[in-house]
């Protein structure tokens, strides 16, 4: 039977692989040491590895995450961890300027190997403050990477490459998807001893013939459920492609899954403007236009801050029904 | 202006142990950086006046004494990182008047391919990590570079430069607390020429009666406050920083008194509104750094006249050749603008050849 584990655990299996991996690589964030973590990813790795590798950061976003960004021009690896990705906007100058734009300005001559991780979603009724889905916003940014797991097996697998990429990767996970289960085969089981996913390669995670449901991070999720109630209530046959990467994006597989079923809809928990979806589906018409057999569909987060009352902020994240609902007016 | 802190009472800063070390041909050698900084700046601002060179221009005149004098005190595994006034830092590391002078010009042979202009020099190759263009940014990678030593069991330091105006921002702060939280062996050296580009510091600071570094109570460090004109005064304050940054991996901050006989960039139209004519005048007359250590010198026996003389017109005609080589060089070609961008694009690795990293056209 293959193993099952949480998204959470996932993680912190690949945070504590690299550790061992790479002595260069160091995890600094608010409580990610003693604390064990806000969200417990980083549980157990400070007893495990001690106050050298394990660093509780005081409350000083723009402070440590810059101070990470000069500790890699150094060839350090720092695993930076915000609590919420909506923090990042405290750090912002460091995310887009230096970490950014050192190399270019330098004219190649420093880089930056940092991994910047956390969770970037809603719908947990914290209120806009602690709600922000900022991954259209640093993907728009030459120089960074922007990455978005959606099951445990990806979470893992893309943190590690993460941590070995040369050039600085943000890393956006979703407090929602923490507990979320899935297979993730131990090492003993893997051809290569470990197990890396590629930054830059969508997923296709449902094969389908009439619709392609293209999305990222916990869309993806969402994308799943409405392909189910696709299949079994309209007899409507979707593909899900999870994206993995924002940037660098996985055109080719956008383009494939489009060329298979002529329709898209892009998902994501973003804001509309500007959002992955605006830039893919702008991809789509540039590329297969001809291909399309009905305008390509954005479904997003809804335009406006994130509500705090419960049952009304659930109403301004994606829906399975709404996906349907959307799906149906090009099937 | 408070009283210095430490050095109060040591005004013979000539026999601390770190200057007596000094040789006479050493002591040539920091006239002649300083000189070669001047003469290199003179020269950039006579071809940005030209339009032969294009944005901003902070010239560092008046203030070389400062990236001089401190910088001759590094050694190997010490580093340097300061904001957008940087080029008497990068000469002062070593980097090439031509390759300077090249990066103004926006041409191919620059520092930095003609990438970064004025404000973004980088030699990482001389412990040089630039070149910062927004106020007070550095200040974190500053304490990053530190961590970086420390982490690696490396006996260094970094020296991390800012303006007085830098002082204000948060990112300054957040990086004096963790600096001294987590013993980071960085040396914050305020360069107070008391101007942040038209706001004075009386109108820009609140501060303790100590000055600006004294701000370095509120976080557990130690700091100085010392006078800018001499290499000397220099010399002996940011050594006693150094050596608490190698021996006890504790951070400083030094604040440094200076001047810049020019406004805040050469597109600075006020210069010589928000200060008078007088006070420009009073400093260049009286608190010429380079004046000064020539005056030195020269009573010391080390120099004479003619020896200034020459070291002066060899200066000035390094900075010509430097132009001319700026001036001849190409344009960088149209197909640099996609290099330096990823490191694994630039290196042609598997992640960087995976998925569509660019998305002009």
């Amino acid at each position: 039977m293959p193993r099952v584990i949480s998204y959470r655990d996932a993680l912190r299996e690949g945070l504590d692989e690299e550790l061992a991996y790479d002595d260069n690589v160091v995890i600094i964030g608010e409580e990610v040491a003693e604390y064990n973590g806000a969200y417990k990813v980083t549980e157990g790795l400070w007893k495990k590895w001690g106050d050298k590798r394990l660093i509780d950061a005081p409350i000083s976003e723009a402070g440590f995450i810059g101070m990470g960004i000069g500790a890699s021009m150094l060839g350090i690896r720092p695993v930076m961890e915000l609590m919420f990705y909506s923090f990042a906007y405290v750090a912002f100058d460091q995310m887009m300027n230096n970490a950014a734009t050192c190399r270019y300005m330098s004219g190649g001559l420093t880089n930056c190997p940092i991994v910047i991780r956390g969770p970037a979603n809603g719908g947990t009724n914290v209120g806009a403050t602690h709600s922000h889905t900022p991954e259209n916003i640093f993907a728009n940014m030459p120089g960074l990477k922007v990455v978005s797991p959606s099951d445990p097996y990806d979470v893992k697998g893309l943190i590690k490459s993460a941590i070995r990429d040369n050039d600085p990767v943000y890393f956006m996970e979703s407090t929602v998807l923490y507990g979320m289960t899935g297979e993730v085969p131990s090492n003993d089981e893997l051809e290569d001893g470990e197990l890396i996913v590629p930054i830059g390669k969508a997923k296709v995670k449902r094969e389908g013939t009439d619709i392609s449901l293209i999305a990222h991070g916990r869309a993806v999720v969402t994308s799943l459920a409405a392909a189910e109630i696709l299949a079994e209530k309209y007899d409507i046959s979707a593909e899900v492609l999870d994206l993995r990467s924002i940037r660098p994006i996985d055109e080719q597989a956008i383009m494939e899954t489009v060329r298979k079923t002529h329709r898209a809809i892009y998902i994501e928990e973003n804001k509309p403007f500007c959002g992955v979806g605006a830039q893919v589906s702008s991809m789509i018409m540039e590329q297969a236009f001809d291909d399309l057999d009905a305008p390509v569909l954005r479904i997003t987060s809804a335009d406006a801050p994130a509500f705090y009352s419960p049952p009304i902020e659930k109403l301004q994240l994606p829906t399975p029904e709404e996906i349907v609902e959307r799906a149906l007016t090009i099937c | 202006m408070a009283s210095k802190s430490s050095n109060k009472g040591i005004t013979d800063y000539a026999s601390d142990p770190i200057n007596r070390s000094l040789s006479n041909e050493e002591k040539i050698g920091l006239l002649r950086t300083m000189v070669r900084i001047r003469r290199f700046e003179q020269t950039s601002l006579k071809h940005y006046q030209g339009d032969k060179i294009g944005g901003f221009l902070h010239l560092y005149i008046g203030q070389e004494s400062v990236a001089v004098g401190s910088i001759s005190l590094l050694g190997e595994n010490d580093h340097v990182i300061t904001a957008y006034r940087d080029h008497g830092h990068a000469l002062s590391v070593g980097m090439g008047m031509n390759e300077c002078m090249a990066e103004l010009f926006g041409k191919a042979t620059g520092c930095s391919k003609g990438k970064g202009g004025s404000m973004h020099y980088f030699a990482p190759d001389k412990n040089y990590w630039g070149g910062h263009g927004i106020v007070g940014g550095q200040t974190p990678l500053g304490a990053g570079l530190a961590f970086a030593l420390k982490y690696k069991g490396l006996e260094g330091c970094c020296l991390c430069y800012l303006g007085d105006g830098a002082v204000n921002q948060g990112a300054f702060h957040e990086s004096l607390n963790l600096a001294s939280l987590w013993d980071l062996p960085v040396i914050y050296i305020i360069e107070n020429n008391g101007y942040s580009m038209g706001t004075s510091q009386a109108r820009s600071s609140a501060h303790p009666d100590g000055g600006l570094a004294a701000r370095a109570e509120a976080y557990n460090m130690e700091w100085d406050k010392i006078e800018g004109v001499s290499i000397y005064e220099i010399r002996a304050g940011v050594q006693k920083a150094v050596e608490r940054a190698h021996k006890k991996s504790r951070p400083s901050i030094i604040e440094i008194l200076t001047y810049r006989h020019q406004g805040h960039s050469v597109a600075d139209a006020n210069a010589e509104k928000y200060r008078t004519k007088e006070e420009i005048q009073r400093y260049k007359e009286e608190h010429d750094p380079i004046e000064f250590w020539k005056k030195t010198l020269l009573a010391e026996k080390v120099i004479t006249e003619d020896d200034y003389k020459k070291i002066n017109s060899e200066a000035g005609a390094e900075a010509n050749e430097a132009a001319d080589f700026a001036l001849k060089s190409p344009y960088p070609d149209e197909s640099a603008i996609f290099d330096d961008i990823y490191w694994e694009v630039d290196n042609n690795t598997e992640a960087g050849r995976t998925g569509r990293h660019f998305f002009h056209k």
